[in-house]
């Protein structure tokens, strides 16, 4: 008897067997590869149409796409605590593969997940997590210590290494600023910054004309002053707003955390060299990556599993199912008109 | 004699009338929806569609009593969240948790009575006083309860806000059914209800008809207030998040729901049916256009669209029977 597929047999087993092979030598592109195709992938911001939001959100479509999915923005038009629960529901009516949400209310939209995920959809939070035990994954934006470290590391940077140098925070009791000041001190330690000292931390309570007041009451007790770091959004505005309009220009160096928007018109005069913050369009595309990894079954969220998140590289799942992101982006004149949120 | 009657006869007619629109609109809405989404028509939808309109179909019910009675009371929504800001406070004191929703309840009737007090003591419009009340109970939830959000109610509790009868009846809208029977016995079979239509109507002739106006009056704001409180408890337990800033916005939802159901915002005009049909077709539209991922920003301007649509449409009808009127009678007379 003829048996065509026999003779194929052989040489289509060792075609298989190469491939084999090859994927397990290459491990990037056989994870890229694990990944399941036409995913379909729901972000749910926590406003649609709030600048910041629309950005990470067109970085995780940007990344959906790349990998060949389904991806879509739905959300509501205000920020309360329940107005998520509905797109939540509809969204597992329309048997999506994941929900990559920023949370309005870390526990309103808890049990609504819970049911998401008890029928097979995978949650990941981002920007703003829900309780633990809502989602599978949350992607943070940075950890504490990098982002302190860096303030320190950036500014070390703008002064040449050496002279003195203030703080100005937001509230005395902000827990994220004080998390933050706390590792710039730790980095301080190191000998390389042997020649930089912290002078004064100034609190400008996150209020736009206390903030300016509080400039400019460091420039006058401080007169060999070099730079300020203000990691509050609120902050470095101010500072840098008083800093342009004063003899201090171009010998006071302010950095810390802002947006480029806010930012923009003080590096463009040259009162401000760099500032820090995350992209938060790739804080959208490492979600995206993390919640295709989930739906295709090639990690569960638990700690150490790690997926390929495309540009940025591999990642690893850290403690109660935390991404990071990584260190902050720097913007400066080179590449700050790249940036509009 | 015969003039009286006529005009009876055709302001019931135009009731009848907007009330088969509406029921049109529904049958319209839900063809849309399976039309828009094969699972429109899925029980779990349909179970989160009736979910959804919980809180403002409770408020709904006392608040198409008061627009009846030519009153308005827009302070429902922070009532809503200063319940719910206060049901959080009074957990975390320990106290146990019917003792909780029993004094947010009588805190809300007593909300109610404020406003009622203020309104007929000081002869005073509802709608400067509850815009002056919006502030105030919203004012009270956040010094209440600040930023924070109390999250830890029992779990028995959170249940009833989440679990469903029979896999598609929402607990929570068991309570709107109950309600929906009983507001539209007293407004349509009591002569407390008739007393409603008589005040909206015409105040002064309703006093002079022995109806006590007043107290008609803070009655209805007690109502308004329980009820709101009522939906802060609801509201609360289906998302287990007390904060000061739930519900905001939700007033203009329900006045919406009661105008478009056909209750005349002058009042004395208007039913029950109409505004529980109401309630049905925008919870029916929101949910099909949701489902098939149109905007937030469309659906508000469809909320819109319907809301001066129902005001807009009584009265341009009423306009084109007084010209036709007009128009019959100088044919008859030449």
């Amino acid at each position: 008897m003829f048996k065509p597929f026999q003779l194929i047999r052989g040489p289509a087993l060792c075609a298989a067997l190469i491939a084999v092979s090859v994927a397990a030598t290459i491990p990037i592109s056989a994870n890229a590869a694990d990944l399941k195709k036409d995913l379909k992938i729901a972000f749910l911001p926590k406003q649609i149409n709030n600048p910041y939001e629309v950005i990470a959100d067109d970085g995780g479509l940007a990344a959906i796409k790349e990998m060949g999915g389904q991806g879509k923005v739905v959300g509501p038009s205000d920020a309360g605590a329940s107005s998520q629960v509905q797109y939540i529901n509809t969204l597992i009516t329309q048997r999506q593969d994941a929900i990559v949400i920023a949370a309005n209310d870390a526990n309103a939209v808890v049990p609504y997940l819970k049911k998401a995920m008890s029928q097979g959809i995978k949650v990941v939070t981002f920007d703003s997590d829900t309780a633990p035990d809502g989602r599978q994954i949350f992607v943070n934006q940075a950890n504490s210590e990098s982002i302190g470290r860096g303030q320190v590391q950036l500014l070390s940077k703008l002064v040449g290494g050496e002279g003195e140098f203030a703080i100005l925070s937001a509230t005395p009791n902000a827990t994220n600023q004080n998390t933050w000041i706390k590792w710039m001190q730790e980095e301080l330690k190191k000998p390389e910054y042997s020649k930089l000292k912290l002078v004064k931390i100034a609190y400008g309570n996150d209020d736009d004309q206390k903030s300016f007041v509080e400039t400019q009451g460091l420039l006058q007790a401080y007169p060999n002053l070099k730079g300020i770091i203000a990691p509050t959004t609120v902050g470095i505005a101010a500072a840098a707003r008083y800093i342009s309009t004063s003899p201090a220009k171009g010998k006071v160096m302010v950095t810390g955390l802002g947006t480029p928007n806010q930012m923009r018109a003080f590096i463009k005069n040259g009162t401000v060299t760099a500032f820090q913050l995350w992209d938060p369009g790739q804080l959208g595309y490492l979600a995206a990556y993390a919640a295709a990894n989930l739906a295709s079954g090639t990690i569960t969220g638990k700690e150490g599993d790690s997926f390929d998140a495309g540009k940025l590289g591999k990642r690893t799942v850290g403690k109660s199912g935390e991404v990071v992101l990584g260190p902050p982006t720097t913007f400066d004149s080179s590449n700050i008109d790249n940036f509009n949120f | 004699m015969a003039k009286p009657d006529s005009a009876l006869t055709l302001t019931k007619r135009r009731h009848v009338s907007w009330e088969t629109m509406l029921v049109v609109v529904l049958v319209l809405g839900v063809i849309l929806g399976r039309v828009l989404s094969p699972m429109f028509l899925s029980s779990a939808n349909l179970s989160n569609m009736l979910a959804d309109f919980t809180e403002i179909a409770l408020i709904a019910l006392p608040m198409t009593l008061i627009i009846v009675a030519a009153e308005i009371d827009l302070s429902v929504a922070s009532v809503l969240g200063a319940s719910s800001a206060l049901m959080g406070v009074l957990w975390h004191m320990g106290l146990p948790m019917p003792l909780v929703i029993a004094i947010v309840l009588v805190a809300g009737t007593l909300a109610g009575l404020f406003n009622g007090l203020v309104i007929v003591r000081f002869n005073l419009p509802s709608l400067a006083v509850t815009i002056g009340t919006l502030a105030l109970f919203r004012g009270l939830a956040y010094v209440l309860l600040g930023d924070q959000a109390v999250a830890d109610f029992p779990a028995s509790y959170t249940a009833f806000g989440i679990d469903t009868i029979a896999a598609f009846l929402p607990m929570p809208f068991v309570l709107v059914i109950i309600g929906a029977i009983i507001f539209t016995v007293l407004l349509q079979a009591t002569p407390f209800g008739r007393s409603l239509y008589a005040t909206g109507a015409n105040p002064v002739a309703a006093q002079f008809s022995g109806i006590d106006v007043a107290r008609t009056k803070l009655k209805l704001f007690m109502l308004s207030g329980a009820m709101s409180a009522l939906a802060g408890v609801v509201y609360t337990l289906r998302f287990t998040s007390a904060r000061g800033d739930n519900g905001e916005g939700f007033e203009l939802s329900v006045i919406a729901a009661v105008l478009f159901g056909g209750v005349s915002i002058f009042g004395g005009r208007g039913s029950m049916i109409g505004v529980l049909l109401s309630l049905l077709i925008i919870g029916v539209l929101r949910n099909a256009l949701t489902l098939s991922d149109v905007s937030s920003e469309t659906l508000t301007i469809v909320t819109g669209g319907l809301l001066l649509s129902s005001v807009l449409i009584p009265n341009l009808v009423a306009r084109w029977r007084v010209m036709r009127e007009k128009r019959l009678m100088t044919q008859t007379l030449s």
